[in-house]
């Protein structure tokens, strides 16, 4: 079998699981848990086969063009982490494995509700917005054994902080006694504009032919809904996402009793959101920072020159930075630094997606 | 009174800086601003600014907000005035509040390790308790010994009242992760500055078979580099099939004092240092109305190849077979138009390129073929005869980034510093434990009670199963012990 293949049934296992993760925050039936998990392993088992052929396959296409090249560097050129189709994957491998070690390790089978939407969104993300899932030949500056590490460390810490905004999103409900609470709003906002933009992607992707979904994020990007010619659509577009927005306010109020009844705590959603952090942190300093700093150095000569992708990754060290201290030094505690750790994903997001994707600099080559 | 007032102020100013107010403050500037940055383009022309500012602000309104932008310096907004100082205040925040709180870290770190009261060690965050019947106290001790040392304890013991006590910590110096991680990032401002004020970054854009001796800044000042760089050729090569490039690579020679000192291709991520002078491959071109040499080998069929370096509208002969050519045309890039199959050039950079022969053959008329030089089989003659079109030599540049940069060597250090210090910081706790050995009964008689209480730095969760597991493995040493007896 292909690596899409097996990468596709991993996509339709996540998908089927998060339904049931669904199902058992409602029902609170211990079976149900189990085969939700189950569904999860067996979409991770299935992924990470995806993951090695299609490294396999990247390995022969790489020989074939540098046939004088030895093992180790082949592998390090071959490794799929290189462009966003591959590296959006990568995140959602991670993610789910994050979320694996943190099921088995807190016992806490509920998280997957919240973190497997995330993982729902990226591969939604991955086929609507019409990425090339093609083996690409890689481009000069990628050349480097820096791209592995680099990349590898900064999506495990990218999903670590997925993770932790998972549950920081799962505390907040479970905290709010009512819903005109700030944070609350500030919750149904960030939620409801995540999917918002998903779906106005959506349609974006169903208006368009094959050749133009190509270009979807660069030409055509909400072009069908809030940027339409039209100001009918234009019109509509926002009041049905105001309406949304609303529902979105009124029900989501309702997860915070769905989540007491599974006897998850607030003080492991707590934990579950620090502890990812001090896991994503190191890794994301350490990968994304430093070692492309060192690696800009060395095919470019400079190690940091402000451009829009270095830049926005350190405004997301600042805020994670910022809910460190506030926690251990200023004693920060609940919403408050729950709220840091949403806002610090998404920053992750537009690190990621926003400066790909919107502005412009020297990482333009993500974009393909 | 006057030094009571100034020592005051001193330490309200000192508390001011050393603040986690401060930090938080300093985070969320930094952090907001630099958005600015990102969407303002830096350093560019003033018309693209101006054209981003009309789409937001309209197109009468653009120039104002456009000279207020450029008066608050978002133009080039990570050297203005401004920005710096929230960098320096930064750096200052970093360092006084590392000053303020080493000294309470340190202490904390040095605490003299001492055995704890039994009812102390009840209070601790994780505690366990266990009872054996028939086990002796020297037994038990020797179990919780041996198992606290499989976790690589080093452990201390003491005997009092008919009670043992064994203790033990690890990691004390965990502590300090912080501060080095808070120093790494110290370092990395002093090499920052040391680079900004000592080093230099320019560019330079180096025909084929030209020389230099000095590099440009962005504003067009000359560097001199100290010694001679030349450029023997710049080469893009791509892909089978495709035109995605899969190498830049340009040669460069290093002349000094009339003598070619050193030689390299350098690529992308393969950069040229001489004397503390790096030069990067960072892009290339085509020189306008350049007037190349075209590098053709020819091969007669079955014999020698011989390589010919020519200029536009000269001919040339393979030796042998009567059969000449004269280059008549050029094109970068030739490919055939999608809609009218006709020849065209689709690119002004030489991404396929093709010299354009007329052929003289014995008892043919002249006619009028092409060779690419990325596909090596359009040069194949009748009778086996060959003609490979090599390169078009001196027709474009190869730009580089030219650089010198004293401070980088201490960025690589504080880099391997960050690791460490986040290394420690996160991943290492503070342990201690403690394990109380007596018999319920004095005089050494009744069962023998443990307890046991230990607290961590942080990662409570990883340490309670450490415990559990030092736990389970003595107790279940002691049983099997009783069982034997």
């Amino acid at each position: 079998m292909s690596s899409s293949a097996f990468f596709n049934i991993s996509a339709g296992a996540y998908i089927a699981a998060l339904v049931i993760y669904v199902i058992y925050l409602v029902t609170r039936n211990k079976t149900v848990g189990v085969s939700a998990t189950t569904m999860t392993i067996f979409g991770f088992v299935s992924q990470t086969i995806a993951f090695l052929i299609r490294w396999s396959n990247s390995y022969t296409f790489w020989m074939t063009s540098n046939p004088s090249s030895g093992l180790v560097e082949a592998l390090l050129r071959a490794a799929p982490l290189r462009n966003l189709y591959e590296s959006l994957i990568f995140f959602v491998w991670s993610l789910i494995m994050i979320h694996l070690i943190i099921e088995f390790k807190y016992k806490i089978r509920s998280l997957g509700a919240f973190v497997t939407p995330i993982a729902a969104l990226a591969l939604l993300f991955i086929d609507i917005s019409g990425t090339s899932k093609e083996i690409q030949p890689l481009i000069p500056a990628l050349q480097s054994n820096w791209l592995l590490f680099h990349v590898l460390l900064a999506f495990l810490g990218y999903a670590a902080f997925g993770v932790s905004f998972g549950a920081a999103a799962a505390y907040i409900v479970m905290v709010t006694e009512s819903r005109k609470e700030k944070t609350y709003i500030f919750w149904s906002l960030i939620i409801g504009i995540f999917i918002i933009v998903l779906v106005a992607m959506g349609i974006d992707f169903m208006s368009l032919s094959a050749d133009e979904r190509k270009n979807l994020i660069q030409s055509h990007f909400l072009k069908s809904t809030f940027r339409s010619e039209s100001g009918g659509v234009v019109a509509a577009s926002v009041v049905i996402s105001i309406a949304f927005l609303f529902a979105l306010w009124q029900m989501g109020f309702g997860l915070k009793k769905v989540l007491a009844s599974l006897s998850v705590t607030t003080t492991m959603l707590e934990e579950i959101e620090y502890k990812s952090i001090a896991i994503g942190f190191p890794l994301f300093t350490l990968g994304g920072l430093l070692m492309g700093a060192i690696w800009a150095n060395s095919a470019w000569g400079k190690y940091w020159s402000w451009d829009p992708k270095e830049t926005w990754s350190l405004i997301t060290w600042f805020v994670y930075a910022l809910y460190l201290h506030a926690r251990f030094i200023g004693g920060w505690r609940g919403k408050r630094v729950a709220i840091l750790s949403v806002i610090g994903f998404v920053a992750v997001i537009f690190t990621y997606l926003g400066v790909n994707l919107v502005l412009s600099g020297l990482h333009a080559y993500g974009s393909g | 009174m006057a030094e009571k007032d100034k020592k005051d102020l001193f330490e309200t100013i000192w508390s001011m800086l050393a603040s986690v107010q401060l930090a938080v403050a300093v985070f969320i500037v930094l952090a907001l601003s630099s958005i600015i940055g990102t969407i303002v383009e830096q350093q560019a022309e003033p018309a693209k600014n101006l054209a981003l500012l009309a789409k937001f602000f309209g197109d009468s309104a653009a120039p104002t907000v456009y000279n207020i932008f450029a008066k608050l310096g978002f133009m080039d907004m990570y050297r203005s005035w401004w920005f710096v100082s929230f960098l320096s205040l930064f750096s200052i925040n970093l360092i006084v509040c590392s000053i303020d709180r080493f000294p309470k870290t340190w202490k904390l770190v040095n605490l003299p390790f001492k055995p704890l009261a039994e009812h102390v060690i009840k209070t601790l965050p994780v505690k366990k308790e266990i009872k054996f019947r028939t086990a002796s106290s020297a037994a038990v001790k020797d179990e919780f010994l041996n198992s606290l040392k499989a976790s690589r304890y080093h452990v201390l013991e003491s005997t009092e009242d008919n009670a043992t006590q064994l203790y033990c910590q690890k990691g004390k110096y965990s502590r300090l992760g912080v501060y080095v991680v808070h120093l790494s990032i110290i370092l990395i401002f002093v090499g920052a500055i040391i680079g900004a004020r000592f080093g230099f970054g320019g560019h330079l854009n180096l025909p084929e078979g030209q020389f230099s001796d000095v590099a440009y800044t962005s504003d067009g000042g000359e560097i001199p580099l100290g010694f001679t760089v030349k450029c023997n050729w710049y080469e893009t090569s791509y892909y089978e099939g495709l035109d995605t490039p899969m190498e830049f690579q340009s040669e460069l020679v290093v002349i000094e004092n009339g003598r070619e000192v050193l030689t390299k291709a350098i690529q992308v991520n393969d950069p040229l240092t001489y004397k503390g002078i790096t030069f990067y491959q960072s892009s290339y071109g085509m020189l306008p109305n350049a007037r190349g040499q075209f590098i053709i080998t020819v091969t007669p069929s079955g014999g020698r190849p011989e390589t010919l370096r020519l200029m536009f509208g000269d001919s040339f002969e393979i030796p042998g077979t009567g059969i000449s050519g004269t280059i008549d045309d050029f094109s970068p890039a030739l490919g055939s138009d999608r809609r009218t199959g006709n020849l065209t050039t689709y690119s002004e950079n030489m991404v396929n390129p093709a010299v354009g022969v007329i052929f003289n053959m014995p008892g043919q008329d002249a006619f009028k073929g092409w060779i690419f030089k990325r596909y090596p089989q359009t040069g194949m003659l009748q009778g086996g005869h060959s003609i490979r079109f090599d390169d078009y030599w001196g027709a474009e540049y190869t730009g580089l980034q030219v650089s010198r940069d004293p401070g980088v060597w201490l960025i690589y250090i504080a880099c391997i510093i960050m690791a460490i210090g986040l290394y420690v910081a996160f991943f290492m706790s503070h342990k201690k434990i403690w394990v109380h050995v007596a018999h319920e009964s004095p005089g050494g008689k009744g069962p023998v009670r443990i307890s046991l209480g230990g607290n961590t730095s942080r990662n409570k969760f990883a340490f309670e199963k450490e415990i559990d597991h030092i736990f389970t493995r003595a107790s279940q040493a002691v049983e099997a012990r009783q069982a034997k007896k």
